[in-house]
C-alpha cells in the first residue's frame, strides 16, 4: 500500500468512527450534525475540489460532479445521514479500487521480474557493471550463479545450468557450455559464465518479451470497447433522468413534492457512475493475460484472448510445429553381407562433408567422431547423392534415381520417410530410413483441444502427400493437405476462415520461420517457436514459449475463464444498477440501495476479476481435460 | 510513427477511458490507446508526435489532473 492510499484509508477510518458515533447520538442535536459535517469534510473535501476542476473544464459528467451534487442534494433534502454515508462508501469503494489494481499491476510486475537490472561487462581487465542499454554487440558479460541473464550472449568461458522458467513458465533446467546461446531473461543457476553478447538489449529476447506484455493490455477485447463507449452515454442518460425524475412529476401533478422526487433522483446520481463496469472488463482481461503468462504463453491482446475463447477450427503447420522437424534415423536396413553398424559408418563418412539436414541426421546417428583423414575424393552431385572414396572403396549415398544412374538396382517400399541408399563399390549395401517424428503430447493436445470445443483440425504442409498422412494420423487431426506451396497454404487458410461458423475463430498454429503470411492471416497467429525464436516472436498474436502444443489447451480455457468472468461482472453489475434504477423511479429504492448498486456492485465485480489471474478452477477442468484426452488415446 | 508513453497517477479506468477518447481528437493523431492496467498511452500519428505532445498533456490534465506522463 503506497502514501497516498494509506492515508485514503486513514481518512475513511476516521469519518466512519464519527459516522457511525453520530449515528448512535440518536436525537438530532446540533452536536450530531457537526458530526456529520466532519465527516463528511474529511471524506468528501477531495471529492469536491475535484468536481470543482471538472467543472471548469466542462466535464459534467465526471462522477465527482456527480457525487458532489447527489450528496448536495441529500444534505438540502435534510438527508444528513444519507449524504455522509454516500460520500463514506463512495470513498470506501474508490479505495478497493486503488488497492485491487495496485495489488494487479504489482503481481504482472512481479512476473515481469525477468527484467535485468544490470550487465556486468569486461573494461580491460576489470569487470563493470552497467545498465545493459549500454551493452553492446561483441562485449564480454560476466554472469554468477543466481543473476539473471542480462543479455542474449553466447558462452566463451565456464558451464553451468540456467532455468527458463522465468520465460517458459515450467522449471527446465538446461545445460550450457561454451559456444552454447545463452537467452536473456533466464537465471544461471550453477557456475560462472563468460557470455559474448550477440544482439543489443533493445533487440533481445527478454526486451522483445517485456514490450510484448506491456503492449497486450493496450489491443483491447471488443468487450472492452464496447463497455467504454457504453459508459459514454451511460452516465449521460442517467443524469438526464434523474433531471427529469426531480422536476418533472411535482410540475404536471402539483401534490407532488419536489423532496420525494429530489431524493429518487439522488439515487439516480449514486448509481449513475458506471465505474464498476469500466474497471471490472480490463482488470479480468488483465488477469487472463497474466495466468496465461505464467503459464509460458505470451498473449499479445485482450483481442486474442477473446478470439482464442472462440476458437473453432485450428489448422497447424507440419514441420517444427507438431512435428520435431529434425530428421532422425528411423530404421537401417543392410543388405545381408554386412550389418547396421556398418551400413551406418559408410552413410556417415558418405555423408561427412554434407550440411543438408538429412546427412546431419546420419552422422549424429552414427554418434561416434569421424576420421576424416580415411576420406578422399568427395563429390556431391545436386538434388541426387554423394560420391566419396573411403580407406579406397568408392562409396556412393543418395536416393533411388542416383542408384539407378550408377547402375544399382534396389527395391525399396517404404510408405514414409525419405530412404537414403547405400552402395559400396559398386554393390548395393541397403538403405537407411530418414523420418520426422511427431513432437511429444501433439496427440493429447489434439484430443484436448477437442475436448476444448474445436470442431475441426487441419493439417496444412508442403510436404509428400503421403508424409502429411501418416504424421497426420498420429497426431490425430481430422484432415490433412500435402504438397502445398506457401501460396497454396494462404489459399487454404483463407477458405478456412470462411466456413468457419458465425462467431467461430480460426487459429494458426506454426513455427514462426516461413508462415508468417498465414499467421497474420488467421484469426489468431500461434506461434511455437520456443524461446529465441524471434521471428516467432513478432510473427504471432500468440506465442507457446516452451514448444509444447499441450499449453494451447491450456491457453484456450483461460481465455474462456476470463471471457466467463467478464461477462457475469458486465450482466451483474448491469443487472444491479438497473434493478435499484428501477426500484429507485418508483421510490422503493433508498440512497442506501443505490450506494450499494455503485460501490457494492464495483467491489464484488473487482473480486470476481481477480479470479481470472488465479484460475484454480481452470487448473482443475484441465487436469480432468487431460484425463481425458490420455484415456481416449489408451 | 507509433510511441508508447508511460503514465503515472492513473487511477480511475473510466478517466482512462475518456483520456483514451479526449486525445483520439486532438488533430493528427491517428489512433490513441490508454491502458488502464498497465498505464499505457500509445499514440499513432501521421506527423510528428513530439510537436503534438503539448496538446496531449493539455489534454490528460484536463481529464485528470493527478495523471502525468512519465519522462
Amino acid at each position: 500500500m503506497n502514501n497516498k492510499l494509506r492515508k485514503k484509508l486513514h481518512k475513511i477510518i476516521a469519518a466512519a468512527v464519527l459516522f457511525v458515533a453520530a449515528l448512535f447520538l440518536g436525537q438530532w442535536s446540533y452536536v450530531q450534525v457537526a458530526m456529520f459535517v466532519a465527516a463528511y469534510l474529511l471524506t468528501g473535501t477531495e471529492i469536491i475540489a475535484k468536481a470543482w476542476r471538472g467543472m471548469k473544464s466542462a466535464q459534467i459528467f465526471d462522477e465527482n460532479f456527480l457525487m458532489a451534487i447527489a450528496t448536495f442534494g441529500a444534505w438540502g433534502l435534510g438527508e444528513y445521514s444519507e449524504a455522509v454515508a454516500v460520500m463514506l462508501f463512495f470513498q470506501i469503494g474508490e479505495f478497493f479500487q486503488s488497492y485491487a489494481v495496485n495489488k494487479s499491476r504489482a503481481s504482472i510486475a512481479s512476473l515481469m521480474n525477468i527484467r535485468p537490472d544490470y550487465a556486468r561487462i569486461r573494461r580491460g581487465t576489470k569487470w563493470q557493471e552497467v545498465s545493459p542499454e549500454e551493452a553492446k554487440v561483441g562485449d564480454i558479460i560476466l554472469i554468477r550463479p543466481g543473476e539473471k541473464i542480462p543479455l542474449d550472449a553466447v558462452v566463451v568461458k565456464g558451464a553451468s545450468t540456467i532455468n527458463t522458467s522465468a520465460l517458459t513458465g515450467e522449471a527446465m533446467p538446461s545445460d550450457v557450455s561454451v559456444g552454447s546461446e545463452l537467452i536473456s531473461g533466464c537465471v544461471n543457476i550453477s557456475g560462472l559464465l563468460e557470455a559474448k553478447v550477440s544482439s543489443p538489449y533493445g533487440e533481445s529476447t527478454v526486451a522483445k518479451i517485456l514490450n510484448l506484455v506491456e503492449n497486450a493490455s493496450s489491443r483491447k477485447a471488443v468487450m472492452e470497447n464496447f463497455i467504454t463507449r457504453f459508459a459514454r452515454y451511460y452516465t449521460p442518460m442517467v443524469v438526464v433522468a434523474a433531471a427529469v425524475l426531480a422536476f418533472l412529476p411535482p410540475l404536471i401533478w402539483p401534490e407532488e413534492r419536489l423532496v420525494d422526487w429530489g431524493y429518487r433522483a439522488m439515487t439516480f446520481l449514486v448509481i449513475s457512475c458506471p465505474c464498476a463496469l469500466v474497471i471490472s472488463i480490463p482488470l479480468s482481461f488483465f488477469g487472463g493475460l497474466g495466468a496465461a503468462s505464467k503459464n509460458g504463453v505470451l498473449v499479445k491482446g485482450s483481442n486474442y484472448l477473446e478470439a482464442l475463447s472462440m476458437a473453432k477450427y485450428v489448422a497447424f503447420d507440419k514441420t517444427g510445429t507438431l512435428t520435431e522437424g529434425v530428421f532422425h534415423v528411423e530404421k537401417i536396413v543392410p543388405q545381408k553381407w554386412l550389418d547396421n553398424s556398418q551400413l551406418l559408418e559408410y552413410a556417415a563418412y558418405g555423408e561427412a562433408y554434407s550440411h543438408h539436414p538429412i546427412g546431419e541426421s546420419i552422422r549424429k546417428a552414427y554418434a561416434k567422431e569421424l576420421d576424416l583423414t580415411r576420406l578422399d575424393q568427395a563429390e556431391e552431385v545436386a538434388g541426387l547423392g554423394l560420391k566419396v572414396k573411403l580407406d579406397g572403396q568408392d562409396i556412393l549415398i543418395g536416393n533411388d534415381k542416383f542408384m539407378r544412374q550408377n547402375g544399382i538396382v534396389a527395391e525399396i517400399n517404404e510408405s514414409f520417410g525419405t530412404a537414403v541408399l547405400v552402395a559400396v563399390d559398386g554393390r548395393y549395401a541397403g538403405y537407411l530410413l530418414i523420418a520426422d517424428k511427431l513432437k511429444t503430447g501433439v496427440a493429447e493436445a489434439t484430443q484436448m483441444l477437442r475436448a476444448c470445443g474445436v470442431d475441426k483440425m487441419v493439417m496444412l504442409s508442403g510436404d509428400r502427400p503421403a508424409e502429411v498422412a501418416r504424421i497426420a494420423k498420429q497426431a490425430g487431426v481430422d484432415e490433412a493437405y500435402g504438397a502445398l506451396l506457401p501460396a497454396d497454404k494462404v489459399a487454404k487458410v483463407e477458405e478456412l476462415k470462411k466456413s468457419v461458423s458465425g462467431s467461430g475463430r480460426l487459429l494458426f498454429v506454426g513455427d514462426g520461420v516461413n508462415d508468417a503470411p498465414v499467421l497474420a492471416l488467421a484469426d489468431v497467429g500461434v506461434a511455437m517457436g520456443g524461446i529465441g525464436s524471434d521471428a516467432a516472436i513478432e510473427a504471432a498474436d500468440v506465442v507457446i514459449m516452451n514448444d509444447d502444443l499441450r499449453k494451447l489447451p491450456q491457453a484456450m480455457m483461460i481465455a474462456r475463464k476470463t471471457i466467463v468472468i467478464a461477462r457475469e461482472n458486465i450482466v451483474f453489475a448491469l443487472g444491479v444498477k438497473l434493478l435499484v434504477l428501477g426500484l429507485g423511479a418508483l421510490g422503493l429504492a433508498s440512497i442506501w440501495a443505490a450506494v450499494f448498486a455503485d460501490v457494492g456492485v464495483s467491489v464484488i465485480a473487482i473480486l470476481n476479476a481477480m479470479r481470472a489471474s488465479s484460475l484454480p478452477n481452470g487448473r482443475r477442468k484441465l487436469g480432468q481435460l487431460e484425463r481425458r484426452a490420455s484415456a481416449g488415446i489408451n | 510513427m507509433r510511441k508508447v508513453f508511460q503514465l503515472e497517477n492513473l487511477d480511475c479506468a473510466n478517466c482512462a477511458a475518456k483520456i483514451e477518447q479526449a486525445i483520439s481528437k486532438i488533430a493528427g493523431v491517428s489512433k490513441a490507446s490508454v491502458s488502464f492496467m498497465a498505464q499505457r498511452l500509445e499514440i499513432e500519428a501521421e506527423g510528428d508526435i513530439e510537436a503534438l505532445m503539448p496538446l496531449v498533456k493539455k489534454e490528460i490534465a484536463r481529464v485528470e489532473p493527478d495523471c502525468e506522463i512519465v519522462e
